[in-house]
């Protein structure tokens, strides 16, 4: 049996066991850092690896400890999963480079919730069993407290408790859910899920339906869909910068499993074919537009990251929402994208909050910034790729969504808001940009003590030079980049990715085909 | 069997969601507990309820579900109780943490502990007050 799947999530296993003995207080830090990147070359490696094999088209099923799928967990790698696989990896390779800078020194057991994290994002794309799946958020979901919290006090102690408790209080919801399918229809295996629904006796429908929109609430509220996106904007403004900037996969991990229970276990023509479609598009344009207003009316570089990450999550749920292999290709190309350029606006926000000493990231403050040339052209490529101006990756990955968008009553709708709402967040960047970046000294004719704590460049302290933390956020730009010049052939895989989404069957019988090798004990 | 089971789950869900909902941390974690005492007997009702028959394959004995209970769902609630568990006292922590670090466990933070304090005060002023006129119209 070919043993690749499983090493994605095997590597940063041992790699975290690893990185919790090799104590940075004892050892130095360097036997961490080295562990910590071996893992994540192996990981890449792998990753690209499965991304090779799954572009053919083929379906891989892996059988852990050799039971048959419907006894045991099966691993399923598609290209969708192998693309998350590999977006995720890069992201958190970016977010390990600026960790290096010295934040892996001050956040005790760092590399070792890092590399759990990872285990849990890649188990969480990998696994094609719902229960394992519920498992492997709560891994990714754990280490991603102990990544907040480890090294913090004070407000962000607030702020992840309310995390930790809407978290917990979202998982018991999914547990419920898994619960009632199980009672009802006696498999957790996704693939074998879209066969038993379509079985269901007609007096179990209801209930079956009930369970799978228990299940699609919890995953929007991990991917802050409108009602349920409180917490976002609160906790990505208190999180550590390279945190923050992996949390930029999370609510993704909420849309993936969106997409794929919607597709595999209840997207088969059945009696819940696209059930959930219709309410997810109108609270996805809701989301956007208060995403929108609220990049907006943000008072500091942090929080306006995080409502533009609010507001990348929201156009994947109307790109998703809208269910044609055009709008899902598209929006997986634009998924890639926000990713990368939502990380890297955290990163920039901490570059910047450092040079303006106590004026932070706050940009109703009219503060000095010494050295502002390099994270100012930072900044303009991010606001670009963000916006969606052309030529970066945000522009083709919007124009793609909007000719895929089906012709018809709603088109014209989904342009307006698509557009607007891009309009809104390009005026809050420029504001943003002007603000922190042009406006470095107080207006001569202010009213007198208007500008009272203003202080010269001259007399900020120095801001500790650290290119590591430049170089991560120069990477994570440059995959844009590398996502503009790729884009053609990107494109072609994320559109076979969405048809292959769209034939449930071919994985269950993809699944019945593997059969475990029985072995002489 | 049933009903008692089925109404557990529902009185514990109801305890549950109350506290949840509740502005203090220490409400919020006995309220996460509860729902999931909840969630596990929900999932262990899943496999069906069942006396007296094993879960484990014994030799001798038909091996269908009219000899044995279903054994994933048990597997399952024990995954579920580990992760309980240990989120559980992981917020116990933090919560702490969080009260010694803010000074308040209030879900809102300092201004909202502030005004719980200043009505508390006034309220218990109110009621020495009125106190205290009783014992004069009594004397």
């Amino acid at each position: 049996m070919n043993h690749l799947p499983v090493l994605a999530i095997l590597v940063p296993l041992l790699a975290a066991a690893l990185a919790l003995f090799l104590e940075h207080r004892r050892f130095g830090v360097l036997p961490q850092r080295v562990v910590a990147w071996a893992s994540m070359a192996a990981m890449l490696a792998v990753a690209w690896a499965l991304a090779r094999q799954a572009a053919t088209g083929q379906v891989l099923v892996y059988l852990l400890g050799d039971w048959p799928a419907r006894l045991g967990i099966a691993l399923m790698v598609d290209r969708l999963s192998a693309l998350m696989l590999l977006v995720g990896l890069l992201l958190g390779a970016a977010c390990l480079l600026h960790a290096c800078a010295g934040w892996d020194r001050r956040a005790p057991h760092f590399h070792a919730f890092f590399q759990f994290q990872l285990m849990g994002l890649n188990g969480a794309f990998l696994t094609g069993d719902i229960f394992n799946l519920f498992v492997f958020f709560e891994v990714l979901l754990i280490s991603s407290y102990g990544l907040m919290l480890s090294g913090g006090r004070g407000e962000r102690m607030r702020a992840g408790l309310h995390y930790v408790a809407f978290n917990i209080a979202a998982s018991t919801l999914f547990l419920v859910a898994l619960g009632l399918l199980y009672g009802l229809l006696g498999s957790l295996n996704m693939a074998e899920l879209a066969l038993r629904v379509a079985q269901a006796p007609a007096e179990d429908r209801a209930l079956v339906q009930a369970a799978a929109g228990l299940l699609l609430v919890v995953f929007c509220a991990k991917a802050a869909l409108l009602p349920l996106q409180l917490w976002l904007p609160e906790t990505y403004t208190h999180a550590p910068a390279a945190v923050a900037a992996l949390f930029a996969i999370m609510t993704k991990v909420g849309l993936y499993a969106v997409l794929r229970v919607g597709t595999l276990s209840f997207g088969a023509a059945g009696p819940l074919h696209g059930f959930a479609w219709p309410a997810l598009l109108a609270l996805g344009a809701a989301t956007l537009v208060l995403a929108a207003l609220g990049v907006l009316a943000a008072r500091r570089l942090r929080s306006l990251a995080a409502y533009l990450v609010l507001g990348s999550a929201a156009t994947l749920f109307v790109a998703f929402a809208l269910a044609r292999p055009g709008t899902v290709g598209a929006g997986l190309y634009y998924l890639a994208h926000s990713s990368f350029a939502g990380a890297a606006l955290f990163l920039l926000a901490d570059l910047v909050r450092r040079r303006r000493g106590a004026a932070g990231d706050r940009k109703d403050v009219i503060a000095a910034m010494p050295s502002r040339t390099v994270p100012g052209l930072l900044f303009l490529v991010a606001a670009v790729s963000l916006a969606g101006l052309p030529p970066l990756s945000g522009f083709i990955g919007k124009l793609v969504l909007l000719e895929a968008v089906p012709a018809g009553r709603l088109t014209f709708w989904i342009w307006l808001l698509v557009l607007g709402t891009s309009f809104m967040m390009l005026v809050g960047l420029a504001r943003a940009g002007t603000r922190l970046f042009w406006r470095v000294e107080p207006w001569p004719d202010a009213a007198p003590g208007r500008h009272a704590g203003y202080v010269p460049a001259e007399a900020l302290p120095a801001a500790p030079g650290r290119p590591l933390e430049t170089a991560a956020t120069l990477l994570l730009l440059g995959y844009g980049v590398a996502m503009v010049l790729a884009a053609a052939p990107l494109l072609d895989y994320t559109a076979a990715a969405a048809a292959q989404l769209q034939q449930p069957l071919d994985y269950v019988q993809q699944l019945r085909a593997a059969v475990p090798a029985i072995r002489e004990p | 069997m049933e009903l008692a089971l089925a109404s557990a789950i529902g009185i514990l869900t109801a305890a549950g969601v109350y506290l949840l909902l509740r502005a203090r941390s220490f409400d919020v974690i006995l309220g996460l507990t509860l729902l999931s005492y909840a969630t596990n007997l929900l999932i262990f009702a899943g496999g069906r309820l069942v006396a007296g028959k094993p879960p484990v394959l014994r030799p001798g004995v038909a091996a269908d579900l009219a000899h044995h209970t279903d054994p994933l769902p048990q597997a399952l609630v024990l995954t579920a109780i580990v992760i309980a568990f240990a989120m559980t006292a992981v917020t116990i922590v933090l919560a702490i943490r969080s009260r010694a670090d803010n000074d308040s466990d209030h879900v809102d933070g300092q201004p909202a502990e502030r005004e719980f304090r200043e009505r508390e005060l006034r309220r218990h002023a109110q009621a020495r007050g009125t106190a205290d006129d009783a014992r004069e119209d009594g004397a």
